[in-house]
């Protein structure tokens, strides 16, 4: 065992939630069958919205293209399975009310479609990002954030390091997990792509020490990959570094500061101390991209909680909806209490099962009572507590009373919106305030612009 | 709450032992009448009623620890409604109240019936008969404390009362002594002091900052005559010095919640302490620095504010 003292970690606050990621984290990444509709939601990524590009009634090939963006940042969405379009319309979306989405009615007759790897060498840096963007891919870790654009810095960047994220720091998820266990080699490849489109050399890979078996296949698999390089005359180095378990050890500023000491700027990105951070499931997207030409049609999703009969890694053509998973997996137990998308975090409790799986969905939790807490909040009573969790240092406790009083406007000082909602001071909180909503308030508020007469 | 509740019952327990049976008596109407108040006030004041979450229980106990084993038992009800209904609720209600309510409870006490605060303290019991002074009138017997013979005739008096240090320092620990209620037990305040750190509910810091600020400044002015004569050991062993650093200076609502601020709310209340004790016109003042130190704790917050991890350009740190 190693000593935890000498793990990578962030020095400022986090807090150490049970990890419940034994109900998954054995089970291999299984298949879910196709089901007889998808929803695909057009508004994947962070931006503009894509336009539909097919008509009702017209048929689809997995991998054809069906949204295009018009303007901005976004990328193509592609059809994840061959069928008929049967709907152009609105679907519930995990967070926003409802969105627009085309359904695609399964065909039971189509070929399955067959993706040949080519030598993805072979490609310049400038064809390899064109493959990223026309694939579809977004940061998975679920910002949506166009991973074409983060692999185009500015030209006065001075990009050194490419880091992987696989903390995986939210309890219950295993996700990417199983896929660096049972896809490592995929997972690298992947890293060698970016690292070719940033013209980089340098790759260090963050595991949490609570994933043993991970960190030795991807600590091979880079070893592997690194040799093949070496052969080709390429010079990379490839690091997997092992992380203290300690939420929210996967947030970006935090993980790269437990993997090269730099601090991202207030309101700064990355790039500005030289740093390009991607999800593991993203990297292992753009092998399939680069490597298979195959677009990002499929997730794999951790489906866990006591509230699920049969807990698993469900791979799932993206569109796939909440209820057909559910009746895959035998049904929800009796005493269900909560369903979340997303981590117990910073995930998102849903009131509808007919919410489509989106590319950035990492999860879906069916809670229990035992494994929420629905007790009312009370007063804060200044333990501090909230204040020394905080990993970015801010004063959730006063930001709370703050909005309570109406004064949102005023809570710059404590630092509201610096804060990325890791939830570390809402799970520590004796009074069980709802600090993160506290906090959105607040940003709701400061973000507010004056009227112009 | 109700581990901190959990960590004052030794003294109580003690207490029993030290001074007789009344001391539970006067703990359990203390902390009836703080519950009482605060379901009457909160339903008054069309609050929801919070009388389960332990506050008004931990401020009974607390007001019952400083006040003297011999007070008259209409004192607690006294004492419950300046703490909760005007200390707690009139200024905010939990989590919102500038002052200790225990402590405004005491000052009020003080200030209002100073005799029977003061007047006649009585002394341990030198057998177990721990229902030997029940019933008896408080005159029959009386003693000074520590730091009362201390103020009025310096440490000779102190010696001619108690024998020498090294002989009642081992007594003092123990809690062996006339004092209030809930203070006189050095050792056991401490171990549930300890334990509350060991779980992390409180930090070492305010307790260590005002314990040695007290024990440093007596050490150099609590001489007789000259500096460096006086008896630091003796200064955190007497009066309310250890409960008020374990369990009044640590109180969440009243007192700051960095590590640095707290450091110097702790010196504060240490110097404010040894300077009423020293200057003033009482015996003890720990319970006066604490409520002096509880308003600054606000300044406190925005002058030591957290480490921020990145700050945005031009902000206000």
């Amino acid at each position: 065992m190693m000593n935890s003292a000498a793990l990578l970690t962030f020095p400022k606050g986090g807090v150490h939630p049970p990890e419940s990621k034994e109900l998954t984290s054995g089970i291999p990444i299984e298949e879910m069958p196709v089901p007889a509709n998808l929803e695909i939601i057009l508004g994947q990524h962070i931006g503009v919205p894509c336009e539909p590009l097919v008509k009702k009634h017209s048929k689809v090939q997995e991998g054809e293209l069906i949204g295009q963006v018009s303007r901005g940042l976004g990328v193509p969405i592609h059809a994840p399975i061959s069928g008929t379009v049967a709907n152009i319309g609105d679907s519930y979306h995990p967070f926003r009310v409802s969105t627009p989405s085309v359904t695609i009615r399964s065909s039971t007759d189509s070929e399955p479609v067959c993706y040949t790897p080519v030598d993805w060498n072979a490609f310049s840096r400038e064809e390899l990002k064109d493959k990223v963007r026309a694939a579809g891919i977004i940061g998975a870790g679920g910002a949506g954030f166009p991973t074409h654009v983060k692999l185009s810095p500015p030209p006065d960047a001075r990009i050194d390091t490419l880091i992987l994220n696989g903390a995986e720091c939210e309890p219950y998820l295993t996700a990417d997990h199983r896929i660096m266990v049972e896809h490592a080699e995929e997972v690298i490849i992947g890293a060698q792509v970016i690292l070719k489109i940033l013209g980089i050399k340098r790759c260090l890979i963050g595991i949490e020490a609570n994933k043993p078996d991970a960190i030795a296949t991807m600590t091979d698999a880079a070893r592997k990959q690194s040799r093949d390089a070496a052969n080709r005359g390429e010079q990379v180095e490839i690091a997997v570094k092992t992380l203290q378990v300690k939420y929210p050890q996967g947030s970006e500023k935090q993980l790269i500061q437990s993997l090269t000491g730099r601090k991202v700027p207030g309101f700064g990105l990355p790039l500005a101390i030289g740093v390009v951070v991607q999800n593991i499931t993203t990297a292992r997207a753009i092998y399939e991209a680069a490597v298979l030409n195959k677009p990002f049609i499929e997730k794999v999703v951790t489906i866990s909680g006591r509230g699920i009969k049969r807990p698993a890694n469900l791979n799932v053509k993206v569109g796939t909806l909440v209820s057909d998973i559910v009746n895959y997996l035998g049904g929800t137990t009796e005493d269900l209490k909560k369903v979340v998308l997303g981590g117990p975090m910073m995930g998102f409790a849903v009131s509808t099962l007919d919410i489509p799986i989106l590319k950035t969905t990492s999860s879906i939790l069916f809670l229990t009572k035992d494994e929420i807490d629905i007790r009312p909040h009370s007063n804060c009573i200044r333990c501090g507590w909230c204040v020394e969790v905080c990993p970015m240092g801010l004063q959730p406790c006063e930001i709370g009373m703050y909005v309570e009083a109406g004064k949102g406007k005023d809570t710059r000082q404590f630092g509201a919106l610096e804060c990325f909602e890791c939830g570390s001071c809402a799970y520590v909180c004796p009074a069980k305030r709802p600090l993160v909503q506290f906090v959105r308030l607040a940003k709701m508020e400061l973000n507010k612009k004056p009227l112009v007469v | 709450m109700w581990t901190v509740a959990a960590c004052l019952m030794p003294p109580l327990v003690l207490s029993v032992f030290i001074f007789g049976i009344q001391t539970l008596v006067i703990t359990a109407a203390c902390v009836i009448s703080c519950v009482v108040v605060e379901a009457i006030t909160q339903k008054c004041l069309k609050r929801q009623v919070t009388i389960y979450d332990g506050s008004a229980v931990i401020t009974g106990l607390l007001i019952a620890y400083i006040i003297p084993p011999s007070a008259p038992l209409w004192l607690p009800p006294l004492g419950a409604i300046m703490g909760i209904y005007i200390g707690k609720h009139l200024l905010g209600g939990i989590g919102y109240n500038i002052f200790n309510p225990a402590l405004l409870a005491r000052a009020f006490l003080m200030a209002t019936f100073p005799v029977a605060m003061t007047a006649a303290w009585m002394p341990p019991l030198s057998t177990m008969e721990i229902f030997s002074f029940y019933g008896e009138t408080v005159d029959a017997v009386s003693a000074a404390t520590p730091l009362y013979l201390l103020s009025h005739g310096g440490m000779a008096a102190l010696i001619e009362e108690f024998g020498s240090p090294s002989s009642f320092y081992g007594r003092f620990f123990l809690g062996w002594r006339p004092g209030c209620i809930g203070e006189t037990s050095t050792f056991l305040i401490m171990a549930g002091g300890l334990f509350l750190m060991y779980k992390k509910y409180i930090t070492w810091h305010t307790p260590v900052a005002m314990l040695g600020t007290i024990a440093l400044l007596t050490w150099i002015f609590g001489g007789d005559e000259k500096l460096f004569a006086g008896d630091p050991i003796l200064a955190v062993l007497a009066g309310g010095a250890m409960l008020g650093a374990f369990f009044m200076a640590t109180d969440y609502v009243t007192t700051p919640m960095g590590a640095k601020a707290k450091l110097v709310f702790g010196f504060g209340v240490g110097a404010l302490t040894v300077l009423i004790r020293l200057k003033g016109g009482y015996p003890e003042g720990v319970a006066y620095a604490i409520l002096l130190m509880n308003p600054m704790t606000p300044a406190l917050e925005v002058w030591f504010r957290p480490q921020r991890f990145a700050p945005p350009l031009g902000s206000d740190q």
